[in-house]
């Protein structure tokens, strides 16, 4: 039933290398020296209140942010090389689709970006179709995108990313606004795009309870990475039930090894 | 959800180039289809020009000769304000609503997308032309001496200096309403110093050597000189060169305006 292109994912080889990656907006350094790896073939969440940087940080490794400092490396390239731009599937947190188009006429201008020519016209049929069944939004393909409710919208926007086999998946909560069920869904998607097509995914959330759901976690507050691990690992170290709790514990001792910093000076 | 195996032929990843023909088509053809999901906007387009010069060959009714200078003007600025107003607010929507982000962060080149919206919104502008030109040269009576196509000629090329102005100014407007307001800022001027209202050199000197710099100038000056003479003149041939030179030139500019990589 799997048809897996490229084997199992190397366990060596990182989907995405940071080292001391820093970006600066305006006059604020929004993302700190981190250094973290995303792994390939699993799904890693980036979890952190909002404003953390989360958003910040994936606009660097989809290569749109700009005065990005440090290393970055995305699939062994230098973040925003050319050759990533359809090797990359992307979500920015509102939905980025033509609203004046249908379903199928977003995707199938999207995938003609991606793999375009007369010759690829059977492929691209193909993925339009299998990229609008995996979000399930097969029966509303010839609605209009600016009649859909916020959630089959964001969906829309899901689907254009996993059009083509993007290696790299970068998904700004896609979840946000979704009913528990899609959520599931989306969720149990997501696992099936990691185990069956070898695929990295990159999640951003800022609702805990999603992150028991991811292989690996990174933990992100004002800027800086908390925590690099799986979800078991940390919930054992900090002794925590949940990785909710687990957080807000880090965030604790955070607080207090910045205030300890602060007397002693 | 339902997912099926993924595709054995995985695409081998080479850099993308400067200008795809397939992706400037497929970037036409996808503006082209948003506008048919919009006909009031498409029929605003076709229509407004075709009654403008309908109201103005009977303004004039006492005098056909006013008609025919500034009719002929007309034909060649209305292509240049509309293609000016639905690109630059087309853009703009482009821009805030993240799928300018999106193309750009795949295989997508800049020149892809310029080429697309000036084939999509220059295929418009040949319609809105045609219709225009031949309402004023068949029924309005309008008196010209050259070709009919050499009209028609100038009225795409105005068309092109629209779009590409449209786009470029879109670059810097955060809103609707800035892009809106763009227009006044940038066609007005031009349209009172274009020599429709009286001719350039009887303008105040200085007024007369901004206009020289300013491209709707040659494209007024084009018209006139089909309104004028039977054959291609020089001064045709400059005009002509002048606007579709500086519609390159500002498409170039407006492609500059397109960033992949944003603060």
């Amino acid at each position: 039933m799997m048809n897996i292109v490229s084997g199992p994912p190397d366990p060596h080889a990182h989907a995405v290398r940071a080292e001391a990656l820093t970006v600066v907006r305006g006059p604020r350094t929004v993302l700190r020296g981190l250094d973290f790896t995303v792994p390939r073939g699993r799904i890693t969440g980036l979890l952190g209140p909002s404003g953390c940087g989360k958003s910040t940080l994936m606009r660097a490794i989809v290569g749109t942010q700009a005065k990005v400092g440090g290393t970055l490396e995305v699939l062994g390239l230098p973040a925003g090389h050319a050759t990533l731009r359809n090797r990359i599937g992307y979500v920015t947190q509102a939905p980025s689709v033509y609203d004046d188009l249908t379903i199928r006429q977003n995707l199938e201008y999207f995938a003609a970006i991606l793999d375009p020519g007369r010759a690829a016209a059977e492929r691209r049929r193909d993925h339009v179709s299998r990229a609008i069944a995996d979000v399930d939004l097969t029966a509303h393909s010839d609605a209009l995108a600016g009649n859909l409710s916020g959630g089959q919208r964001s969906r829309v926007s899901l689907a254009v990313a996993l059009l083509g086999t993007p290696e790299l998946l970068v998904l700004d909560e896609p979840t946000v606004g979704l009913d528990p069920v899609l959520r599931r869904d989306l969720w149990n998607l997501f696992h099936d795009i990691a185990a069956t097509r070898g695929a990295t995914l990159l999640v951003s959330s800022h609702v805990m309870d999603e992150a028991e759901r991811c292989h690996r976690l990174l933990l992100m507050r004002e800027g800086k990475i908390l925590a690099d691990d799986t979800p078991e690992a940390l919930r054992s170290r900090t002794g925590a039930e949940t990785v909710e709790a687990a957080f807000l514990h880090l965030v604790d001792e955070a607080v207090a090894t910045g205030r300890a910093k602060e007397t002693a000076r | 959800m339902t997912t099926t195996t993924a595709p054995t032929a995985a695409t081998t990843p080479t850099a993308p180039r400067a200008l795809s023909v397939a992706r400037t088509t497929a970037t036409a053809g996808r503006v082209l289809r948003q506008l048919r999901h919009d006909p009031r906007t498409i029929a605003l387009m076709l229509l407004v020009p075709c009654l403008m010069l309908v109201l103005l060959r009977y303004v004039f009714d006492g005098s056909p000769r006013t008609f025919d200078n500034i009719g002929a003007s007309l034909l060649g600025i209305f292509p240049l304000i509309t293609m000016f107003l639905v690109t630059s607010i087309a853009t703009l929507r482009e821009r805030t609503s993240g799928t300018l982000e999106r193309l750009l962060a795949m295989p997508l080149g800049k020149g892809d997308l310029i080429a697309g919206y000036a084939l999509a919104f220059g295929a418009l502008a040949i319609i809105q032309s045609a219709l225009a030109t031949g309402l004023a040269l068949w029924l309005l009576g309008l008196d010209v001496t050259g070709s009919p196509w050499l009209l028609l000629l100038v009225a795409l090329l105005d068309a092109l200096l629209g779009t590409a102005l449209g786009l470029f100014v879109s670059a810097f407007a955060a809103s609707e309403f800035q892009a809106v307001q763009f227009m006044p800022a940038v066609i007005f001027p031009q349209l009172l110093l274009c020599g429709l209202f009286t001719p350039r050199p009887d303008m105040h000197p200085a007024l007369e050597a901004i206009s020289d710099v300013l491209p709707m100038s040659y494209a007024v000056d084009a018209m006139n000189e089909v309104l004028r003479h039977t054959d291609v003149t020089t001064t045709f041939v400059r005009d002509v060169l002048i606007v579709a030179g500086c519609a390159l030139l500002v498409l170039g500019l407006g492609a500059a305006t397109l960033r992949r990589r944003t603060a």
